[in-house]
């Protein structure tokens, strides 16, 4: 089943299933690797509602929670 | 010949700079944009090239100003050392794909390659540069591996100009990676590990905290030590040459405009306001030392990859202040100077976000000038009084941040940004930008405080001071509780900060008056400089708005202050 990339765990791993919203917010996020069959880990989550840390090939980045509402991933594991 | 410098953000981009030019570099701003990038000069054979220093960009569809810059800059110029971190190869040759289908010579420098080759990363470079169809290079920037050659190969960079959609590049970065690329263990370092403390939020706000107040002790030791041991001697020195010339001046005009007033037979470095005596020791003596020594932590900071987590753990506060994270920077540079602080809201994606960004930096950030005479003064009676000043500041910053999100209409965007693994800075570059930076401040700096040390002999002799005093009195002395003369510091509070806070100190000011004069001239309104810059960024309409903010919040927060206190 495919959660948002904020409701995933930290420290859970996971590969990006679909990306909503439309193609400038595609754009942007693949434009720092985050594409569809990327795999995912979840660093950290920064608490009331604030940004989500990810790590896409060893590379970590920081995203706002709206956007990481978007990322629909499948947790490995 | 333009050489233009492209690349992600944190691929050594400003360590390859420094190595490819020599000491004449300039910082300028893009025509008709605040957006600056750096530019120097690179001899190769019998040519020499200018090399232009483009501000990192993921994409050339842009999404900041910063971002829209790089591309118009393309537009100029002659070829392009891409530069790529070869520790993470598929995601940098999305740009280069995209230089690749511009009409301009590409030569693509590999950077970071002992790092690849430390993490186990193996890149066929031959093959590489055979699917790419330009020439390509390992770099390591910071020891000078392979600049040699990076240089005499720019003749060969090739142009392609092949238009091709999104996803056929990612197709063809995935064919490219396949055939060059081979990973042959896992890169993931116990220093990423133990990195990752400082932004998970039950670790990382207490290290954030630790490393705030680190750096003030720091900028606070470094300053004070440099104006002990260092300035105040030279100016006890210089004080024989400035008698000397104040016995041969004698009394008149000429006396006090290059020497000032005496003050029991001596020169007093703050009070006499001279020409040579005040004119020089404050931006000198008081302020330089301060500046110098946050340039050195911040630019420490920067360069060590620690700003992008103190964005991450700031962006929620930032976000209900209209702004996001990355707003961390103009800010932390506004307390240098309001002018780069100004400069930097460009990285905003924004006009909301930078309109909010400017107004709060120009009302509650003291620059560095203002913090340093701030502390010689209220500093002088003791940490209470500092404790007023900056925590009304902080608390002003807050909640008009708070304000101007719910009154202005419009959303913010979100933070999206690379959090680059921890490195120890490159000297080269560090000391390059602390040189500019210092540089840029004596060459603003100087003229603008002669030009205040002047302006405030001729505003007194010739009692025009007294004149606008009274008329300001209801406000001045009614809402503020200062007396009438504290109107001069506000008037060359427009000039210089620095200067106007010096000026309180003959006017024998209670504790409780300091606080309030200093909090009034932080808020009431920019310095010049920083006027000029705002009112170009946000255009004269925004401006206008901003500026009425910051005058009746002065007076707002000043006549509180002056109730409560």
């Amino acid at each position: 089943m495919a959660v948002s990339l904020a409701d995933m765990g930290v420290g859970k791993s996971a590969r990006i299933v679909r990306i909503e919203g439309g193609l400038a917010i595609q754009r942007r996020l693949s434009s720092l690797n985050v594409r569809i069959g990327k795999a995912v880990r979840k660093v950290a989550s920064q608490p009331f509602r604030g940004p989500v840390v990810i790590e896409v090939d060893g590379r970590r980045l920081s995203l706002g929670r709206g956007m990481a509402m978007k990322v629909l991933v499948e947790v490995l594991r | 010949m333009k050489l233009l410098l492209m690349g992600n953000q944190n691929v050594g981009k400003s360590a390859l700079f420094s190595r490819l030019t020599g000491v004449n570099v300039t910082s300028s701003n893009y025509p008709g944009t605040t957006v600056e990038f750096r530019q120097g000069r690179l001899k190769f054979g019998s040519k020499t090239a200018d090399v232009m220093d483009v501000p990192g960009t993921y994409t050339l569809e842009s999404t900041s100003r910063a971002e829209e810059v790089a591309v118009r800059m393309l537009e100029e110029g002659d070829a392009v050392i891409n530069v790529v971190d070869a520790t993470n190869l598929e995601r940098n040759l999305y740009l280069t794909l995209q230089l690749l289908e511009r009409r301009i010579p590409v030569i693509v420098a590999l950077n970071f390659w002992d790092k690849a080759l430390r993490g186990g990363i193996e890149i066929n470079v031959k093959g590489l540069e055979r699917m790419l169809g330009v020439p390509v290079v390992p770099t390591v920037a910071v020891t000078g591996e392979g600049i040699k050659e990076l240089v005499s190969r720019i003749d060969d960079a090739r142009a392609h100009a092949l238009r091709q959609s999104d996803e056929k590049r990612w197709v063809r970065i995935g064919r490219i990676i396949k055939r060059t690329e081979r990973i042959t263990r896992k890169r993931e370092t116990l220093s990423e590990r133990l990195g990752d403390a400082s932004i998970r939020p039950l670790t990382g706000i207490p290290i954030a905290l630790a490393v705030i107040i680190t750096s003030f002790l720091l900028i606070r030791l470094i300053g004070e030590g440099l104006i002990t041991y260092i300035l105040d001697p030279l100016f006890t020195v210089y004080s024989f040459l400035a008698m000397g010339l104040s016995g041969l001046l004698g009394q008149g005009l000429a006396h006090d405009i290059l020497i000032g007033r005496l003050i029991e037979g001596e020169i007093d470095y703050v009070q006499s306001m001279g020409l040579l005596t005040t004119g020089l020791y404050v931006p000198l003596a008081m302020v330089l030392p301060y500046i110098l020594a946050f340039y050195l932590v911040l630019s420490f900071l920067e360069d060590s990859g620690y700003l992008p987590r103190l964005a991450t753990l700031m962006d929620n506060l930032m976000h209900r202040m209209g702004m996001h994270g990355l707003s961390v920077i103009p800010m932390l540079l506004g307390l240098g100077c309001n002018v780069p602080g100004a400069l930097a809201t460009r990285i905003l994606e924004t006009r909301r976000q930078r309109f909010i960004a400017a107004t709060l930096m120009a009302i509650a950030v003291p620059c560095m000038a203002q913090i340093a005479m701030v502390i010689g003064l209220v500093g002088s009676r003791g940490p209470a009084g500092l404790g007023i000043v900056f925590g009304t500041l902080f608390l002003v910053w807050v909640f008009l941040g708070l304000a101007l999100n719910r009154v202005m209409g419009g959303e913010s965007p979100e933070i999206f940004i690379e959090i680059p693994p921890y490195q120890v800075p490159y000297w080269g570059s560090l000391l390059k930008k602390l040189w500019m930076r210092m540089w840029a401040f004596l060459r603003e700096a100087i003229p603008y405080v002669l030009l205040g040390v002047l302006l405030i002999n001729v505003l007194y002799s010739s009692g025009i001071i007294s004149l606008i005093g009274r008329a300001a009195a209801p406000v001045v002395v009614g809402v503020l509780g200062l007396p009438g003369d504290a109107v001069g510091a506000l008037v060359v509070g427009f000039l210089r900060k620095d200067v106007a806070v010096g000026m309180l100190l003959p006017l024998g000011l209670s504790l409780k008056q300091l606080i309030i004069a200093s909090v009034v001239l932080t808020m009431y309104f920019p310095c010049v400089a920083t006027f000029m810059v705002l009112t170009r960024e946000l255009g004269i309409r925004d401006m206008a708005k901003s500026t009425a903010i910051m005058l009746s919040m002065a007076l707002l927060v000043g006549g509180l202050l002056n109730l409560i206190i």
